[in-house]
Parts: structure tokens; C-alpha cells; sequence
């Protein structure tokens, strides 16, 4: 053995390597709940992949064999029906993991300097996941598969210009039809895992390039021993793989409970309309999205003629307020700018395009957080009041929104919507300010 | 570059850096350049294919068995489109609701000229509504709501129209939109003719000019 790793490191970095991510590795040594996220996050994906391989061997991408080939697997293939609700589930349980793994960046500060890039990365990795998951959708072509897709992809029709011919290249066709199967199919198998492939390559590169943060959210690497180790650090390689593996189990306890019992998960997980194959002559009356799309899709729907009028309000109130704030001159005038830019498109466009366009910012929005989040300490622990606050009414917000999204529009949920919608955005445009305001706790040197 | 010794140690003299940058860029400028009219055909392969482009035909339909206050939906060129044999009451309703309308004169929506009127339909058999069954916001195919009266998506004094479950968009039974919702321009109305007393013929209007 010995002489063979020899013979291999002098011809391939093999134990540098492992040494370097695993073994010597310093990480914190207070990993919390939170921090099996990014672990579980690759776990489901190397899931996906492999039961996505098991998949296409008996898919059918065409319109006329794809909903039967799926009910093929369902019913014909041996441990069919196992590897289908593994993968189905499985997107499921990737957004739930994600979206946790977003929020501990969120509490702990981890998108902030140093690690602004991980956080970047990260939220390619997020739009990518859902262009993943939306494609993944239609292929069963069942109806909520056919008529979500000729909703998203409508979406791009109110690009001035472009949009109709850029909607039509997507599909392939004037219609939701056999190309735009086929082609989705291409991008689902291969194009888009690639992409993440690579994407949580450069993900874990950039992070161990920094080293994580921890539920203390200061650097380890701030105190050393002789040897250039840090004093709160401790080997990733035994010590977390062996943690994480703890946290792999009762993942898969939980997975496996939903897989084996309660597959269709009330009707979240596998909508009871994708049961029927799609039907271009019959929207289903109770449409939705896959719930971990819903929050953006109620933002969508919260933008009406009457909704206009408040954005104008509130970018009036912002336009008002601004000259009392303290801030560079540069800045000031870039908010004027923006306030401008806002007051013209209010009046050039209407409430359809507006939705698309709030759907779009509210991801937008998210990539800007290193740079909004102006608090002087970064974890939760020490952070002022008016963060906490702050966090509490937006996870409530995009929980509301989530909810609101997965049922009918009436008049009072529309109302609903839009004061979360404000208050979605609110939490994102005022954070430069909150997070500054109130006392913050003494940071420990140490880790506690 | 007369000798290897001045190549290798590279940067010698000034001209020659601003010699090299030079051919570094337009080598760099090269490769952009054909990668970009390599990418041509791969784009262009995704526009849709001839045949997408020339299947939609016309579609003929016999709505003699349609009664007054019937509704089918035909497909036409992959989408659906609505027949409707509208009664007086709800020919009636039309002019009650313009109130509430976005376009109540179509003047921003789509439609051949001999529609674009309160009926949005040839003014020869006014009652018959032939109309693109997609919602003018993201393309969903609305719900009919005929009846008039109370409706829990309508409203309380409904007139009839079409719902739409996605976004909750309102449109009266000539397809016209509400004030207020998601979808900004009334439903299309493609061309069509008579071919005789009970034969529509959708997509096609050519007659009409002759
Ligand atoms: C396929 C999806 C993803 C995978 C496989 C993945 C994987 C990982 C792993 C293994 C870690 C280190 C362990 C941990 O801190 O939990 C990590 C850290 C991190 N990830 Fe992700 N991630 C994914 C998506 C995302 C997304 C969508 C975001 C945010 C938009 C994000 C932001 C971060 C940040 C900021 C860190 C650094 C945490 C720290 O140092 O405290 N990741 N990721
Ligand atoms: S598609 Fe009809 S309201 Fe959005």
C-alpha cells in the first residue's frame, strides 16, 4: 500500500489532496444543526444523478409514449415505482435542504467578507437548481406539467422586443409541444447536472479557499498555534465525516418515512392534476406550482394595476427620505438614479410586466446580500434586536407567500400577498440600515 | 522575435510588449469571434423546426348542434379555442359590464377588424364567440363561467365570462378583461369565416377579401 501511494503521488496529487480538503483540513469545531445543509445538499444531488440515470432507461421523451412510459415505470419495471418516487421526492427534499443551507448564510453571516463568492456561487447554484427542477417537471407530461411550463415560459413574453421570439425559441415551437419535451428533456439529463456539477466544484473550492465560518461567526484562522493550526480548528476528516454520516441517517430516516408512506405528500410533492396526462385544451382548475416555487409565484400574482400605485407611493416615500440619510453623495445620486429608473418603467409598463419583473428581483435581490447586511458582528448570536426582528417577519413573509401561492387568488389573499411582497423587498432594501441600528453583543476571541 | 534567448525572457523591450499584447488580443478576438458564428447554427437549431411551421392548418367546425348557451372547445394549431353560442341574455350582459372593462373597444387587444366591436364577433352572427382560449396574462386556458348570477370567482352580480385559475384574470363572454387583474388586453380572436350556415372555418379568412 504504502509503496503504491508513493508510486501515485508522484503522478497525481492524491494524498496532497485529500490532506488538504480532508485530513488537515481545519475546520470549526462548534458545527451546529445547521451546517449538515451542505453536506445533504450533495448527498441529494449524487441521489438525483444516480436515480435519474435508472430513470432514462425507460423514459420515453415524446408526447405520445412520455405519460405512459412514467406509468410503465410505475407499474412494470421492477423497483420502478422505488427509483421514480426517489427522484421525485427527491427535488422535493433537495429545495427543503437548500433553502436551510440559504438560511443559516443568512443568520450567521457567511455570505460576508471573505466568503462573498461561496454565496455568489451559491445562488447560481439556486437558479440553476430550479431551471433543473421546472424542466425535470414537464417531462412526465402530465397537466400540470404541460400548463406550468406554458406558464414560465410565458413569463418571458413581456421582455419589450424580444420576448415573444425568445419564448417561442425556448419552446421550439408556437406551442408547448414535442420539441420543447425533447429539448427539456436534453437540458434535465445533461446540460443542467453538468452546470451543477461544476457549479459545487467551484462552490467548495471557494469556501475552502477561505474556510468555513461557524455559529460564533468569527475566523478561526485568527488564532493559531506554533505549528499554524488553529487552536478552535479541528480535522474535517475524522471528525465532521463521521458527524455528518449522523446527519446523512436521520436524513434519510425522514426521506425514506416520505418515499415509502406518503409518497404524494398530501398533494404537495406529486400534484394530484399530473396524474392525468396533459390536456392543451384544459387548464386545471386548481393550478399551481411545485410548493418550493410558490413564494415567487404569489409575487407574481400580487402585481396588479391597484399594486402599481403603492410601489409608485413607496418609491416616492424612499425619494423623499433619502437626502436626510447619512451616505456618501455618489450613493444618494445612484438612488436617484434608481428611484427614476422605477418612476419611468411605472409609467411605460403595466402590472404583467411588473410581476415578472418582482419575480425576477426577488432573486436578484438575493445575490446582493454580502454587500446589504452592514452589521458589525455576523452571527445571530450577537446581532441587535432589529435584525432579529428583521429575520422573524421575512421568514414569516416568505412562508405566507409560499402558503398563498399554492392556493386560488380571491381578493383578500391578494392583499395578502402584496403586503408580504413589500415585505419581502422591504427586508432586502432596508437591511444597509437595520443592521447598523441597536446595541450588538461583545464577539468572544474564541470560540464558544 | 530574431532569437529564442529574446522570445524566452520575454518583455525585453517595450515594442515588443505592445507587439505582443497586440497579437494577444487579436488572437483572443479571433477566438471569440468564431466561437460566436459557431454558436449560430446551435441557436438557430432550437427556432422551431419547418414542420412547426407549417403544421396549422385551418380547422373546420359544424356548430349546428351547438344550443344557445354552449360552449365547445376546438384545437387549433396546438391551442384551444372556444365556440360559444351566446343568448340574448348574456348578448345583454355585454353592454352592462363595459364599466368594469379594461379595453371595452379592444383597441389594445388582437382581433381581425370585423370583430373588434362590443360582441367581438362578425357582426353577420353576432351571438357566435370564436376566440383563442389563452388567457392574455401567461397563457392559461380560462375557465367558462356561463351562468349569470353569483359566482365565487366572478363575483357576486356575475354577467358570465371566463376565470382564469392561474392568476385569477376576469374576462366578460366576449373575452374582453376586467379591470384590475393580471392580464392586461382581451383574448384573441383569430380570423375565421363562414364556409355555410353551420361550418366555421378557424384560422383561415381568406373569403372575406375575395
Ligand atoms: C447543489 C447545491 C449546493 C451544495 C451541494 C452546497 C454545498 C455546500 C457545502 C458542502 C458547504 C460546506 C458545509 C456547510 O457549510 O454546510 C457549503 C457552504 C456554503 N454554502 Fe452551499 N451548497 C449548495 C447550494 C448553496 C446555495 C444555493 C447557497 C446560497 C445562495 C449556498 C451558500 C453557501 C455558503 C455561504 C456557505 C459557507 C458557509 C460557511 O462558511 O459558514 N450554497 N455549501
Ligand atoms: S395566465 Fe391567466 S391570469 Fe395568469
Amino acid at each position: 500500500m504504502g509503496n503504491f501511494m508513493e508510486w501515485l503521488d508522484r503522478r497525481f496529487p492524491a494524498t496532497q489532496v485529500w490532506n488538504d480538503h480532508m485530513a488537515k483540513y481545519w475546520t470549526p469545531k462548534n458545527f451546529n444543526f445547521w451546517y449538515y445543509f451542505g453536506v445533504l445538499s450533495i448527498v441529494i444531488l449524487v441521489l438525483q444523478i444516480v436515480t435519474g440515470i435508472f430513470l432514462t432507461m425507460h423514459y420515453k421523451p415524446d408526447v405520445t409514449l412520455a405519460f405512459a412510459s412514467v406509468e410503465y415505470i410505475m407499474r412494470d419495471v421492477p423497483w420502478g415505482w422505488l427509483i421514480r418516487y426517489l427522484h421525485a421526492i427527491g427535488a422535493s427534499a433537495f429545495f427543503v435542504v437548500i433553502y436551510l443551507h440559504m438560511f443559516r448564510g443568512l443568520i450567521y453571516g457567511s455570505s460576508r467578507e471573505p466568503r462573498e463568492l461561496v454565496w455568489l456561487i451559491g445562488c447560481v447554484i439556486y437558479v440553476a437548481l430550479m431551471a433543473e427542477s421546472f424542466m425535470g417537471y414537464l417531462l412526465p407530461w402530465g397537466n400540470m406539467s404541460y400548463w406550468g411550463a406554458q406558464v414560465i415560459i410565458s413569463l418571458f413574453d413581456v421582455i419589450p422586443y424580444v420576448g415573444p421570439a425568445l419564448s417561442e425559441w425556448i419552446r421550439g415551437d408556437f406551442v408547448v409541444s414535442d420539441a420543447t419535451l425533447n429539448r427539456f428533456f436534453a437540458f434535465h439529463v445533461i446540460a443542467v447536472p453538468l452546470i451543477l456539477c461544476v457549479l459545487v466544484f467551484l462552490h467548495i473550492v471557494a469556501l475552502h479557499k477561505v474556510g468555513s465560518l461557524n455559529p460564533d461567526g468569527i475566523e478561526i484562522k485568527e488564532n493559531k498555534d506554533k505549528g499554524g493550526i488553529p487552536l478552535d480548528g479541528i480535522a474535517f476528516h475524522p471528525y465532521y465525516t463521521v458527524k455528518d454520516t449522523v446527519g446523512v441517517v436521520v436524513f434519510f430516516i425522514i426521506y425514506l418515512g416520505v418515499v415509502f408512506y406518503w409518497p404524494e405528500g398530501g398533494g404537495v410533492l406529486l400534484e394530484k392534476d399530473n396524474f392525468t396526462p396533459a390536456n392543451s385544451l384544459q387548464t386545471p382548475p386548481d393550478i399551481v406550482p411545485l410548493w418550493y416555487f410558490t413564494p415567487f409565484y404569489s409575487i407574481l400574482r400580487a402585481s396588479t394595476a391597484d399594486f402599481l400605485v403603492v410601489l409608485g407611493s413607496l418609491t416616492a416615500i424612499a425619494a423623499i427620505a433619502t437626502p436626510f440619510i447619512k451616505t456618501k453623495r455618489s450613493n444618494k445620486i445612484a438612488a436617484f438614479v434608481g428611484y427614476g429608473v422605477i418612476a419611468i418603467c411605472l409609467f411605460i409598463f403595466d402590472a404583467k410586466w411588473w410581476g415578472v419583473v418582482m419575480m425576477a428581483m426577488a432573486i436578484v435581490v438575493m445575490f446582493l446580500l454580502p454587500w446589504l447586511d452592514k452589521s458589525p458582528v455576523k452571527s445571530i448570536r450577537y446581532r441587535s434586536l432589529p435584525f432579529k426582528i428583521a429575520v422573524t417577519i421575512f421568514v414569516l413573509a416568505f412562508i405566507s407567500l409560499g402558503y398563498l401561492g399554492m392556493h386560488p387568488v380571491s381578493a383578500l389573499s391578494t392583499i395578502q400577498a402584496q403586503t408580504c411582497t413589500v415585505l419581502y423587498f422591504a427586508f432586502f432594501a432596508l437591511m444597509p440600515f437595520y443592521t447598523t441600528w441597536g446595541k450588538t453583543k461583545p464577539v468572544p476571541e474564541r470560540l464558544t | 522575435m530574431s532569437s529564442n534567448e529574446e522570445s524566452s525572457n520575454g518583455d525585453s523591450t517595450n515594442e515588443n510588449r505592445s507587439r505582443r499584447r497586440f497579437i494577444t488580443g487579436l488572437t483572443s478576438a479571433a477566438w471569440a469571434v468564431s466561437a460566436a458564428y459557431a454558436a449560430v447554427p446551435l441557436v438557430l437549431s432550437m427556432t422551431p423546426s419547418a414542420r412547426a411551421r407549417n403544421a396549422g392548418a385551418p380547422v373546420e367546425f359544424d356548430f349546428s348542434k351547438l344550443q344557445a348557451g354552449q360552449m365547445v372547445k376546438v384545437e387549433w394549431r396546438g391551442m384551444p379555442v372556444v365556440v360559444l353560442r351566446r343568448t340574448p341574455a348574456m348578448m345583454a350582459g355585454l353592454d352592462e359590464v363595459t364599466e368594469l372593462l379594461a379595453d371595452p373597444d379592444s383597441a389594445d387587444s388582437v382581433q381581425p377588424g370585423y370583430a373588434q366591436n362590443p360582441a367581438r364577433a362578425d357582426a353577420n352572427k353576432n351571438e357566435i364567440l370564436v376566440m383563442l382560449s389563452v388567457c392574455t396574462h401567461l397563457g392559461c386556458s380560462p375557465v367558462e363561467k356561463l351562468a349569470v348570477g353569483p359566482d365565487p370567482e366572478m363575483g357576486e352580480d356575475s354577467k358570465g365570462g371566463f376565470f382564469c385559475p392561474c392568476h385569477g384574470s376576469k374576462f366578460d363572454l366576449a373575452g374582453r378583461v376586467y379591470k384590475n387583474v393580471p392580464a392586461n388586453k382581451n383574448m384573441v380572436i383569430p380570423p375565421y369565416q363562414y364556409l355555410d350556415e353551420n361550418v366555421i372555418l378557424i384560422g383561415d379568412d381568406e373569403a372575406r377579401n375575395a
